[in-house]
């Protein structure tokens, strides 16, 4: 889709950038440690750019918030640690899978509460039918084509 | 003069409109036919009018007229012509213009091919399709309007947006506005069904023709929009759950039920009012699209220029539009509900399980769009709502979706034996087990659950619609003679069926096995990643027609043979000092070599990002093939058939008048 | 009229209040969670100069703590403001935001210095510890070293007189 971007953001230092972020530093890490850095900073969420993660933003916020990561994840902390790291400083908004909490339980369970009652509700349909039929003992597709006939 | 002549051309447009508003519907409460036929005058002159002012708008483009501000703001002297043609649609203003343009399209062409319908439901479907394009047009000159002149008249552009000059974003607008727009012919029939308050067979069979063209083009253009984020952003993802992106796939969600339901009601009588639900929810959600896109509610990596004003008209539009459309619904629908039964052991039962998935799945994801909203409305603070949600919640909301079209290419209507379904099915189940436990071994020599999980469905859906087809051919002496007398319609829903199967692969392998690497090289240099060694060999500058770029070349190389030479480039657009990533991907079927230009670091070095990403083609296949199963369909002998029969019928009625 | 036939008008009116207030939102701007916490420990040095300067002097009245730079357009446009507020008596502790010396020197002589003091944060190291995402930024601490607001984008008249002048007048 069309792309044009918000003047406003300028104002405030903010940042649009389509060229790609150099990660050079995440060479030092290796195996185990560098899955957890991919996987890290894949899902927070760069907060001076439109809707990138930091990991496809080349804003310095971004890149300072990768060599955090990096570094964190050299010293030893776990993801978690890391997490409350970063939401300490700048809340839930950087992160890109939202926790469960009171303001977001509707979120998570939401589609599944919905789901249970979508199909209870086919069930019923398809149930109701089925009781008309017995009840009435007459080909509902008969009667559905004399209908037609009729109407025409 | 001409910007002049078109902005004139656009107020005519206006005025026809109103008039293909009015008049039929005063001529359907009248029962005159002379008036009623207006709607379809009035169709065709507006389109003639709104072409008129699209032409006039490229013109202005194409000559370079900086006098007129959008032509200004959005291209440049040295840009090429066919992005000086394609930059009419690239921003607000003129790809507003482009919508009303297609909304108009899709007036005119049931203005000329639905003659046949009774006079009165053309007329008000005709006025409904008016009735949106007023709206539109209103907005386009009160709030952005693309003649606008500019004065002191600038020197030169300030370009288009370079994200923009690329030959996938040529048609991908076009073909993603088809599709939304083209909802609308189904929300206009719907309107006009609960109006008369006449939602016959002959309904639904006008109305699905319609609503697979619609559904092709807007899956033609999501798969475009995805292929094109996928070679230009240099990020190597091919669908981030952008807000924007969720815009298109909803519509393309609620339309893909409609499709199926409409099924249902022409076949069986049932789920009428359902139908007309979704027909008018798949436009609903075009409608939310364009505002979420145009209003500046919420970020996406995609966002116009926003201007408050124009979310609050397009906000009022969409209230009146909706709130009309589902008034009528609530007052009219209730009548239209009929007996018929509808078993779960039926093709019609699996395909109402499948619309309650696809729409569950449709609401889940403005669920997920909107909440971030919501949070903040109730001033719970402010979060983000991104992949690893989407990902999470979609997942088993769409895979008993694979499951189903399994079971209902194989059950019949009304009535399905279970010992049917165990005898044929059995076949196709064993193929995919074997096939899903086989697959990642060979492929990859490592094997996930996931991994499995995606192969058997995706294995189960291709080879249970293959048996679908098989089954028609049981009884014949000759099938090769009995495959050409399968009909189009069966045809196009296999295609698309088998589609599915061909994209859940290629998600599933992509998404599993994907690898990606940052590495810094210097010319001389080389890489290895899974089994592919990467060189640079230099990289040079070079200056294109409107951007300076430094070109790399990497070459590839697999078990010491050479297999490509890549050239990604990084470039620097001179109008506005912009940088762009364009990534060099080799492709086969069964994997991408991608390889992204990130930036120039001290001592002649590069940083580069290197994927690996197997089965990526099956992605874009699968999206293709959906499409062109709808083209095959909507090309059914029933179709035209029933239009031929149809004319002469008219040709017949108009000889004894 | 059967009430479930009611729904999807319900949905749409649901979703119509909700886009209102959409529409006079910013999406973008995002409330710090440092509000009412300890502002970050730090130990920055002054500009130009090699002396320290950490937290604890930050602390015993009520002071405003601006993230700047002179590469920040923001900043140029909020500048008259504080040096106005500077001429009427607050205490605003400027942090040179990931900046050189000689740059943020000669922006604030050729613009004019409204703060008490100058901290540097070459690298932004302090900037990450106070969440700052665009500059400029304004905190506003009170006596204790607690901080009560924040700022986003160039600091008005209209969010001092509303939001931070009864704030700091509270804390005196």
């Amino acid at each position: 889709m069309t792309l044009r971007h918000v003047f406003a953001g300028l104002m405030l230092g903010l940042v649009m950038v389509f060229a790609l972020p150099s990660m050079a530093q995440s060479k030092e890490l290796e195996g185990a440690d560098l899955d957890r850095y991919q996987g890290m900073i894949n899902q927070l969420r760069c907060l001076v750019c439109q809707n990138q993660t930091i990991a496809d933003s080349n804003a310095p916020l971004a890149q300072d918030l990768r060599e955090q990561v990096r570094t964190q994840i050299q010293s030893g902390r776990s993801d978690a640690e890391i997490i409350e790291y970063v939401t300490a400083r700048y809340g839930d908004f950087v992160l890109y899978r939202p926790p469960f909490k009171r303001s977001t339980w509707l979120l998570w369970v939401g589609p599944f509460a919905l789901l249970l009652g979508a199909l209870a509700i086919a069930v019923s349909l398809m149930r109701r039918g089925r009781q008309r039929r017995e009840a009435t003992a007459v080909d509902p597709d008969r009667l559905r084509k004399l209908l037609d006939e009729e109407s025409r | 003069m001409i910007p002049e002549l078109g902005h004139f051309a656009l107020l005519a447009a206006l005025a026809v409109a109103l008039i293909q508003v009015i008049v039929p519907v005063v001529g359907v409460l009248r029962a005159r036919p002379r008036w009623m036929e207006v709607a379809v005058s009035g169709a065709q002159a507006q389109l003639l009018l709104i072409v008129a002012a699209y032409l006039c708008l490229t013109w202005s483009f194409v000559t370079r007229d900086w006098s007129v501000a959008y032509v200004a703001a959005n291209s440049h002297s040295q840009l090429p012509l066919m992005y000086r043609i394609s930059a009419v649609w690239g921003a607000h203003e003129g790809s507003m213009l482009l919508w009303v343009l297609m909304l108009a399209g899709w007036g005119g062409a049931v203005s000329v091919f639905s003659r046949r319908l009774p006079r009165d439901v053309l007329a008000l479907t005709l006025s409904v399709l008016g009735a949106i394009s007023v709206g539109f047009l209103l907005f386009i000159l009160l709030t952005s309007n693309p003649f606008d002149r500019n004065f002191p008249v600038p020197t030169d552009g300030r370009d288009l947006n370079p994200l923009l000059q690329d030959p996938g974003l040529v048609i991908h607008p076009p073909l993603l506005y088809m599709g939304y727009v083209g909802f609308s012919v189904a929300f206009a029939f719907a309107l006009a069904a609960l109006i008369s308050g006449r939602m016959d067979a002959a309904w639904t069979r006008w109305t699905r023709p319609w609503t697979t063209t619609a559904w092709l083009f807007l899956t033609m253009g999501i798969t475009l929009g995805s292929w094109w984020a996928y070679n230009e952003l240099g990020w190597g993802g091919w669908w981030f759950w952008d807000p924007v992106e969720n815009a298109s796939f909803m519509p393309w969600l609620v339309g893909t039920a409609l499709i199926h339901s409409l099924a249902v009601t022409e076949k069986r009588g049932v789920l009428k009012s359902w139908t007309l639900l979704l027909a008018i929810l798949a436009f609903s959600l075009s409608l939310l699209g364009t505002f979420l896109v145009r209003s500046g509610v919420l970020v996406s990596v995609h966002a116009f220029a926003t201007d408050p004003a124009r979310g609050v008209f397009i906000l009022g539009f969409l209230c009146a539009v909706l709130g009309v459309a589902f008034l009528l619904y609530a007052w009219r629908a209730p009548s239209l509900v009929n007996d018929a039964e509808i078993s779960l052991m039926s093709r019609e039962g699996l395909l109402l399980l499948n619309n309650v998935f696809l729409v569950v799945a449709a609401a889940a994801v403005l669920i997920g769009t909107l909440y971030p909203l919501v949070v903040d409305a109730f001033k719970l603070g402010k979060i983000s709502v991104g992949p690893p949600y989407f990902n999470a919640v979609f997942l088993p909301l769409a895979a008993p979706l694979g499951v189903i079209v399994g079971l209902a290419s194989v059950i019949g209507w009304k009535r399905g034996q279970r010992g049917e379904l165990v005898r044929r099915l059995r076949w196709p189940l064993l193929v995919a087990v074997l096939t899903s436990l086989a697959l990642p071994w060979i492929l990859h020599r490592q094997t996930q659950v996931a991994a499995i999980g995606g192969s058997l469905l995706a294995v189960w859906v291709m080879v249970a619609t293959l048996e679908g087809i098989w089954h028609r051919l049981r009884n014949r002496d000759n099938r090769w003679r009995g495959l050409l007398q399968i009909p189009r319609g069966v045809w196009g829903m296999s295609l698309a069926h088998f589609a599915l199967g061909v994209w859940i692969l290629g998600v599933t392998f992509v998404s599993l096995y994907s690898i990606e690497r940052d590495v810094r090289l210097g010319p001389g240099d080389s890489v290895e990643l899974s089994g592919y060694t990467y060189s640079l060999i230099d990289v040079q500058g070079y200056a294109g027609p409107n951007y300076d770029a430094d070109r790399a070349r990497v070459e590839v190389s697999h078990d010491g043979k050479v297999v490509a030479e890549l050239s990604p480039e990084k470039r620097r657009y001179r109008a506005q000092g912009s940088v762009m990533t364009e990534a060099a991907v080799d492709h086969t079927p069964f994997r991408d070599l991608y390889v992204a230009l990130a930036e120039s670091l001290e001592g002649g070095d590069w940083a580069l990002r290197i994927y690996y990403k197997p089965m990526m083609r099956l992605v874009w296949l699968g999206g293709v093939l959906m499409a062109l199963g709808g083209i095959l369909a909507v090309s059914d002998r029933r179709y035209r058939l029933e239009r031929a029969a149809q004319r002469s019928a008219v040709h017949a009625a108009e000889a004894v008048a | 009229m059967r009430i479930r036939y009611l729904a999807p008008i319900a949905i749409l009116i649901g979703l119509a209040v909700l886009f209102v207030f959409g529409l006079g939102h910013d999406p973008r701007e995002v409330p710090s969670p440092l509000i009412g916490k300890p502002s970050p420990d730090f130990t920055l040095r002054l500009l130009g100069s090699d002396e320290p300067y950490q937290r604890s002097q930050l602390l015993g009245r009520p002071v405003l703590v601006n993230f700047f730079a002179s590469w920040c357009a923001g900043c140029k446009v909020e500048h008259p403001f504080l040096m106005e507020l500077s001429r009427r008596g607050v205490e605003i502790v400027g942090i040179d935001y990931k900046d050189t010396d000689a740059d943020a020197r000669q922006w604030l002589g050729a613009h004019g210095n409204p703060y008490a003091r100058v901290i540097v944060d070459v690298q932004g190291t302090a900037g990450l510890d106070w969440g700052v995402y665009g500059v400029p930024e304004t905190f506003v601490l009170d006596a204790a070293g607690t901080i009560v607001y924040k700022q986003i984008g160039p600091m008005t008249e209209e969010a001092w007189i509303t939001q931070i002048a009864p704030l700091m007048g509270a804390q005196r």
